[in-house]
């Protein structure tokens, strides 16, 4: 069984809602990063998504953009992410599941990348510009490795490409709540809950509900019809307002106890 | 003139969007769907002889189709032993060839009822064509342009705001192209269900390589029969500039079958050819995925885009359209590049010497031929696709300009 079943059948077991949480690698640099890590662990954070910077974010919002300027001008690449996931993973509980788009992977190969990626220890990995038709070859790659590969899935995908999802994904689905790119709102999508019931009739994987949610009555509210809730811009906003400060780390573990509180 | 020759052996992708191995569809999942509708509704239209008459008359009567095919003597004279043609799309309406597409989708769009168009645009030219289609269609729209591009290209932004367009500046990135478009598809993923992205190059995930491609290769059909109406033969060579490469993609369209014809690109070279100093992406590129589709990138070892250059915004982009690719991968066309400075000077000299004000982006046409055209055969006849007019770069032109232009009577006589 692979260690984000596991997360989640626990978090079934406990019947509380779970927390994913996103933070971009390298933001404000690797160093940081790894005291970020361990406190979102510390805090229990189920699952952390590792975000690999990338050039072209087309897909984020301005927070994770403004995010990714940074943690490339820190000189972050997807090579450097994986050495701190390396180091890391014995130390954290959480899950950890790459986040990526399909450049940087490309670049570097995928069965390089696949290899690598299962040596560091990396759970999951999510591409957010390679959708189910084009992820075939890699994840037969990803799966003869034992890593899952998490499909996102969005208001728009019809219930034919949600089946498939759930046949082809495994560890959890990332559903997003609503159309757009990422970044936190005041409340969750109207629709939202419908939207999980019909991933729901699907199949039976884990589903994780993402965009727009900043706020611990958001994860309760998501935790009553999904398996987690997601939290990624409002989270690296955090990161973006304590900079380089010493109590970075702190302010991060106390945000995500608040966000379980 | 317009007569359509058959069409054999059409180069279609396949139903996954791949020429060979370029292209696909490298988009978030909330794109999927509405591309696949997008894609559905244009083969539809490819099909219904409605749309043709449509459209063949919006560009017969209103841009003015055909453009001419005029003999370039003097500018000839100066390059060798050889004739050159320029195709004229310059003096299509709104003053390039991407008023042809800019139409084809705005039918398609208001067609699948949405209300709203959105576009990207690099010179501007590509923004202007879809302001203009808009306001004939009665469609709202909005477009993207990096500030760096609304600096350079300041009389294209007045003009689409004149014809009713919103423009908006993007500042992240290179402030140019590439970034226009990554604000345009965030716009698209957010308002997908009344929006129609109405992207201006034969780039991006299928189905727009083929789409642009087919709403261009007019341009193609009308070069070659005019060819041999008023040359009694086709060219040797078929010569045009390349950013993602839809005015290339359109002429050499026409020509694929003639295996006696050669096709050539011609990228921006910038500066030199170094990371951030170019556009070649046949030169300094890789396979990569940028923005929807596995093309030509120019990138480093990370994966992450480089900075590009040209003095021309229209060729200043970080890919290639992905059937360039898989064409120069068969030996079927091929790639050269101008740089800034002998692009600035082709402007020159088609000015001096034709009274014609190319593009920046056509002048990298011109001056390949400029500095080719003596390493042809004699007698050779060289197609050059004039995609544009230069108004739009003649700030830009006259800050390179030497004090004492012209310099002397020598490329007047």
């Amino acid at each position: 069984m692979s260690r984000l079943t596991a997360i989640f059948d626990r978090i079934r077991a406990d019947g509380r809602p779970g927390l994913v949480t996103y933070v971009t690698a390298g933001d404000p640099d690797l160093e940081r990063s790894a005291d970020i890590l361990r406190a979102l662990d510390r805090a229990g954070a189920d699952v952390i998504e590792v975000g690999v910077p990338f050039s072209e974010p087309l897909a984020d919002g301005p927070v994770i953009q403004r995010a990714t300027e940074r943690a490339l001008a820190s000189g972050t690449t997807l090579a450097s992410v994986l050495d701190l996931i390396a180091r890391l993973r014995s130390e954290l509980k959480a899950g950890l599941v790459l986040f990526s788009y399909a450049n940087p992977i490309f670049r570097f190969g995928l069965d390089a990348f696949a290899e690598r990626a299962a040596a560091a220890g990396v759970d999951g990995v999510l591409v957010l510009d390679l959708p189910i038709d084009e992820a075939g070859e890699f994840r037969g790659m990803l799966s003869s490795r034992q890593i899952d590969t998490i499909f996102l899935l969005s208001p728009t995908t019809s219930d034919g490409r949600l089946r498939q999802a759930s046949r082809l994904g495994s560890g959890f689905l990332y559903v997003i709540s609503r159309l757009g790119v990422t970044g936190a709102r005041e409340a969750i999508a109207d629709g939202a809950e419908q939207m999980v019931r019909r991933v729901r009739q699907a199949g039976p994987l884990p589903v994780a509900l993402g965009f727009g949610i900043s706020k611990p009555e958001h994860v309760r509210e998501v935790g009553r019809w999904a398996d987690a809730a997601v939290v990624g811009s409002a989270l690296v906003s955090v990161i973006a307002e304590a900079g380089r400060s010493p109590d970075l780390a702190g302010r991060v573990e106390e945000y995500v106890r608040w966000l379980r509180s | 003139m317009g007569a359509e020759r058959a069409i054999v052996g059409r180069r279609d992708p396949d139903a996954r969007g791949y020429f060979g191995p370029y292209g696909g569809r490298f988009v978030p999942e909330t794109l999927v769907a509405p591309i696949e509708e997008l894609t559905e509704a244009y083969l539809a239209t490819r099909a219904d002889a409605g749309f043709r008459r449509e459209l063949d008359g919006l560009l017969r009567h209103y841009v003015g189709r055909p453009t001419p095919l005029y003999e370039a003597g003097r500018l000839a004279a100066e390059c060798g032993a050889i004739r050159v043609l320029l195709k004229r799309e310059d003096l299509a309406h709104t003053g390039a060839h991407k008023i042809n597409n800019a139409l084809g989708q705005a039918l398609l769009a208001r067609r699948m009822g949405k209300r709203r168009v959105v576009a990207e645009t690099g010179a501007g030219q590509h923004g202007v064509a879809t302001a203009t289609a808009c306001a004939l269609l009665g469609l709202e729209c909005c477009v993207y342009m990096g500030a760096e591009d609304m600096r350079r290209q300041a009389l294209n932004v007045v003009r689409m705001r004149l014809l009713g367009a919103e423009v908006r500046s993007v500042d992240a990135g290179s402030r140019t192209l590439k970034d226009a478009i990554s604000e345009a598809m965030r716009d698209w993923v957010t308002n997908v269900t009344t929006t129609y992205y109405l992207l201006g190059s034969a780039l991006g995930p299928h189905p727009y390589p083929l789409m642009v491609r087919e709403f261009q290769a007019v341009i193609g059909r009308e070069a070659r029969a005019q060819c041999l109406d008023q040359v009694g033969r086709l060219p040797d060579v078929v010569v045009a500039s390349v950013g993602g490469g839809s005015n290339a993609i359109g002429i050499f369209d026409g020509f694929i079958e003639d295996h006696g014809v050669r096709l050539i690109g011609i990228e921006a070279g910038g500066e030199r050819i170094e990371p951030g100093h170019h556009a070649a992406r046949f030169a300094g590129g890789s396979v990569g995925v940028l923005q929807g589709t596995r093309t030509f990138i120019l990138q480093n070892e990370a994966g992450n885009i480089d900075l590009t250059h040209s003095i021309s915004a229209g060729l200043d982009y970080a890919a290639v359209g992905p059937e360039h690719a898989w064409l120069r991968d068969q030996g079927r066309t091929e790639y050269a590049y101008a740089t800034d400075a002998e692009a600035v000077d082709a402007f020159g000299a088609l000015a001096c010497l034709e009274g014609i004000l190319p593009a920046l982006e056509s002048a990298h046409a011109v001056a390949y031929v400029r500095r080719e055209g003596k390493t042809l055969p004699d007698g050779s006849l060289v197609l050059v696709n004039l995609s544009g007019r230069g108004d739009k770069d003649v700030q830009t032109v006259a800050g390179t300009l030497p004090p004492s232009w012209p310099l002397d009577g020598e490329s007047r006589t």
